[in-house]
């Protein structure tokens, strides 16, 4: 059984979604992550511009 | 040369009464009274309440910070204001309260020609049997994070429970909310996965049982009244989201949960649906319900108008819609645009203190007439906004005239970054982070889900986790005043 599928056997888990390996990987890739940093960054920014 | 009081030096209090004295100058001056010697960057306490930070690194001396800023800082509470002056004074005034050590239980009396209402909530921990120590403060069953001092607390007593785990001892670790009408259910959602990160580096999740209480309807309603963000290309409910992250690290949920008692080791509760429960738990984090701090008002010939002043929750009054309608019609324009208070035009409330005309999300109660719905947030970045604004209305006030224009800051119209650690580790702890833009939806603008989703969006990752970091870093050295301060923005 993969990892992922451990915990759907919990009654309360068994509707929702959980990450695999791939998606939990993305989570720590060093460039993925850079990227997603600067597009967050500029988001939060644009966010902020328009609060004020 | 004018008087502004500035009441509170949180997020809200510290940022009116900075900008306000840089913009002011030494024409005006400005006076904070505050009862606590430090400032402290709550968000951070997180680390903290898991031992990954000391109380010295979320926490700095206020004294020589308004020192350098030209601010008169009294260290004592607000006790009374009185708006109109009294019989022996045409001016207003506040009363106040020494609490700095060799002045304590001192009263004095400070007049101001505007004041700014910013002194945060005070912890209802007494809200609920056992919660609190009968004397308004944290009791002994179970731990906070609200001040850095809860915080430390809290790391001693996970200490000691993972080493009770090390021993062969199985904990039930329990965190949320500790009451139906709660608010902040961010701080406890970082909690609990900072406490389930730290079980997993120890090598003793599996002696673990983790489990979250709230009062939120639906996991991820965050007081908001839930939200839906861009996930992967997705448009989804926050719902999805948090359940998702909770499933994924096996942390178990009792959602629509008003907490009714504490004892040790044991909390009952009252659903949605009317029933009632009990959960046993070895090591508990139960965030208190806010309220009003308890300032009284009085008019010109003593007579109490706190009733006129705040409302019945013991936050100030301002420029919201008060008007008691259904669900179905609230609207953005509800909610306050310039914090003034509408019946004296010369004080202003910001951040935590100021009431909200209603909750954001959908009221809720239970079939015995306990309501159980989470409150509204003000906390962090709309504190931060709602105070800058403020200390430019009253500057303009000031320096302008009374006829000034007042600035706005709705917070249907702003947004509010939340980022959710788990872990430290600059490599190895990830973060979700979510942006919502605006914090109260409005659904004549935005039909559908009330809110922007080009700028609602919700991700997990190291990216988020860097955020937190220099999140932690930059507010600190801003609130520091060390140079460029003015350039970060709030």
């Amino acid at each position: 059984m993969k990892e992922e599928e451990l915990n759907f056997e919990k009654e309360q888990f068994s509707l929702t979604m959980i990450p695999g390996k791939f998606a939990r990987s993305m989570r720590t890739c060093l460039i993925w992550q850079f990227i997603r940093f600067v597009i967050i960054n500029v988001k939060m920014i644009i966010v902020v511009g328009k609060s004020h | 040369m004018a008087r502004l009081v500035v009441l509170g030096g949180g997020v809200a209090g510290h940022t009116t009464a900075t900008f306000a004295a840089k913009w002011l100058g030494s024409q005006h001056e400005v006076v904070v009274v505050t009862p606590n010697a430090k400032w402290n960057w709550i968000p951070s306490n997180i680390w903290v309440g898991v031992g990954q930070m000391t109380k010295e690194e979320v926490t700095f001396d206020l004294a020589p910070v308004y020192a350098k800023a030209g601010i008169t800082y009294h260290q004592a509470k607000a006790v009374s204001i009185n708006p109109e002056g009294s019989d022996s004074s045409e001016k207003p005034f506040v009363t106040i309260e020494y609490t700095q050590e060799g002045k304590a239980g001192e009263t004095e009396v400070v007049e101001y020609d505007y004041l700014v209402n910013a002194t945060g909530p005070k912890l209802n921990f007494d809200a609920t049997p056992g919660l609190g120590d009968g004397n308004g403060q944290l009791g002994e069953n179970t731990v906070s994070v609200c001040t850095a001092d809860h915080a430390v607390h809290a790391s001693h007593k996970l200490a000691e429970a993972v080493e009770k785990m090390k021993g062969g001892t199985r904990q039930k670790f329990l965190v949320g909310t500790g009451h139906g009408m709660c608010t902040c259910q961010g701080a406890a959602f970082e909690y609990i996965f900072n406490i389930e990160n730290e079980l997993r580096k120890a090598g003793v999740r599996d002696m673990a049982d983790v489990k979250w209480i709230s009062n939120e309807s639906f996991l991820g309603d965050f007081g908001m009244g839930g939200l839906h963000m861009k996930v992967g290309g997705y448009v989804v409910s926050s719902k999805l989201f948090a359940e998702s992250l909770y499933a994924e690290r096996s942390i178990d949920w009792l959602i629509g949960a008003h907490t009714s008692k504490v004892e040790n080791g044991k909390v009952e509760y009252e659903l949605l649906d009317g029933s009632k429960g009990e959960e046993e738990f070895d090591f508990a984090m139960l965030i208190p319900p806010f309220a009003g701090v308890g300032l009284k008002a009085y008019d010109k010939a003593g007579e109490d108008i706190t009733g006129t002043v705040f409302a019945p929750n013991g936050f100030m009054k301002v420029d919201a819609d008060y008007t008691a309608k259904p669900y179905a019609e609230w609207k953005a324009s509800d909610w306050p645009r310039t914090y003034q208070n509408p019946t004296y035009s010369n004080m202003f409330a910001a951040g935590i203190a100021f009431a909200p005309p209603h909750l954001i999300s959908k009221p809720m109660k239970s079939p015995n007439g306990t309501p159980i719905n989470p409150t509204p947030p003000r906390t962090g970045m709309p504190s931060g906004i709602i105070g800058k604004a403020v200390a430019h209305s009253v500057c303009d006030l000031m320096t302008k005239g009374e006829n000034a224009h007042l600035h706005e800051a709705s917070m249907a119209e702003m947004g509010a970054a939340c980022v959710a650690s788990a872990g430290k580790g600059v490599f190895t702890g990830t973060a979700a982070a979510m942006t919502v833009y605006p914090v109260v939806p409005d659904f004549e603008k935005y039909p559908g889900t009330g809110r922007d989703t080009d700028y609602t969006f919700g991700e997990i990752g190291l990216a988020g986790h860097w955020i937190k970091h220099i999140l932690h870093f930059l507010f600190i050295y801003k609130a520091k005043l060390n140079p460029g301060w003015t350039l970060i923005p709030e």
